[in-house]
């Protein structure tokens, strides 16, 4: 317990608080801005169960704010690039890694093996389906999000008080707040506001009385203006909610993310004219795509490239499974261009349908 | 009554302040909003809720005090 001397001769902690957060089990929804330092600090600190959940790869541009992250981790999953590296910051306690999309098919399963949850997503259809679930599975869930140089951190479905529906009822219209890659985001930001996410986190643990339950905490880093709002309970939005309690997965089929971006599979392909492939992986992955009819543009790098795409083509982007590459065409959507698609499936799939040789 | 009204997130792109005071007559929150939105129509397609005092409050409210505040939910992370 030495490891943890420095909580233990607090006298609001002590012994008994420290065996409190050893025996928590917290999940961490996304390891991005906001999950990465609330990680750091909630592994630090001896939470003896965490859970990490995120689909995405590490890139160049996640390094300026996701400092868990070092130039070795580019092109690896982050729930595993988080646990390598977590797990030489505190070995004495369990990590479990999820390289997976929270959906709504896997959420309930995911959250009955926890007690806290943080959302530290980037998107609103995640952030609606991590309120809905928690209210399902009677989970507190400790929120922060973030705009440029502003961020919100609050506590909600903690002893009784509102969920996030009592402060934005509906998800707003897709795409009509932009997240960080699309307006970027001041580094420092996530760091102060995912931060107070894992201290949020611990307070729960230790049962300590001022919990940001029932207010909305505001913070602006470039002001150094802080607001704290009040939010009410509305019982009919918990209502709303568990009357869907069979049914999340339509409820949540119409506030998919990607919902609009066209895809193709390889089979289809076949059928197009004029075929281009755009490689939007890191230039270092692997497999290679070795075909004259491919241009290699990692996906940070898209936007300030785009002359070197002919908007004539069929234009094929890809990806390591097909996630980068609906970013990609959402990108080239904003640019008009028309006649392009996300590759179902990725290199590998590709790769193993055209047996290219590699 | 001079409302000291405050804005938040993509808002202040709207508006271009954080803050600023309004002269107001009406009662509720919702000719508030008829105001502001003439004043700056592309409120209208926005997404936000509103704060008396700081509390979150129903279009319906009467105003009772002069801090307003318009938040837009946040999706970065």
């Amino acid at each position: 317990m030495n490891r943890y001397n420095r909580h233990i001769i607090l006298s609001d902690i002590g012994q008994e608080g420290q065996q409190k957060l050893l025996q928590a089990k917290v999940l961490v929804v996304g390891a991005g801005g906001l999950g990465c330092p609330a990680l750091q600090y909630l592994v630090a600190g001896g939470i003896g169960t965490i859970g990490i959940t995120d689909f995405d790869i590490v890139e160049e541009s996640n390094l300026q704010r996701q400092i868990l992250f070092g130039t070795s981790s580019l092109g690896m999953n982050k729930a595993f690039a988080a646990k390598n590296r977590l797990e030489d910051l505190n070995p004495t306690i369990t990590i479990n890694a999820y390289p997976e999309k929270l959906t709504a098919k896997n959420v309930l399963e995911l959250f009955n093996e926890y007690d806290i949850i943080v959302d530290g997503t980037d998107n609103f259809s995640t952030r609606y389906l991590i309120n809905d679930a928690a209210i399902i599975t009677n989970k507190p869930v400790v929120y922060g999000a973030i705009y440029k140089f502003e961020g919100q951190v609050s506590v909600f479905n903690y002893q009784n008080g509102p969920s996030y529906r009592c402060l934005f009822p509906n998800p707003p219209k897709e795409g009509s707040i932009a997240n960080c890659s699309e307006v970027g985001v001041l580094g420092v930001l996530p760091g102060i506001i995912g931060t107070m996410q894992a201290n949020e986190v611990i307070k729960i643990i230790l049962g300590f009385k001022d919990v940001l339950s029932g207010k909305l905490f505001c913070y602006n880093a470039k002001t150094n203006q802080t607001s704290t709002l009040k939010i009410n309970k509305n019982d009919s939005e918990f209502e709303k909610v568990l009357n869907q309690k069979t049914n999340l997965k339509e409820f949540h089929e119409n506030i998919s993310c990607y919902a609009l971006i066209p895809e193709i599979s390889v089979e289809k392909l076949l059928n197009k004219d004029n075929v281009m492939f755009i490689d939007v992986r890191e230039l270092h992955e692997q497999p290679e795509i070795n075909i004259p009819i491919c241009v290699q543009i990692p996906l940070g790098e898209l936007e300030e490239n785009i002359h070197q795409i002919n908007s004539d083509n069929t234009n094929i982007l890809v990806c390591q499974t097909g996630i980068r590459s609906k970013k990609a065409v959402e990108i080239l959507q904003k640019h008009n261009f028309s006649n392009c698609y996300s590759l179902i499936g990725g290199v590998s799939e590709l790769i193993q349908q055209l047996k290219i040789k590699i | 009554m001079k409302l000291h009204i405050k804005y938040f997130g993509l808002l202040t792109e709207v508006t271009k302040c954080t803050e600023e005071i309004i002269d107001f007559s009406g009662n509720t929150i919702q000719e508030l909003l008829q105001v502001l939105i003439t004043k700056y129509p592309e409120l209208e397609n926005k997404d936000f809720q509103i704060a008396q005092n700081n509390e979150l409050v129903s279009k319906e409210t009467l105003i009772s005090n002069p801090e307003i505040a318009l938040l837009p939910p946040f999706s970065g992370g």
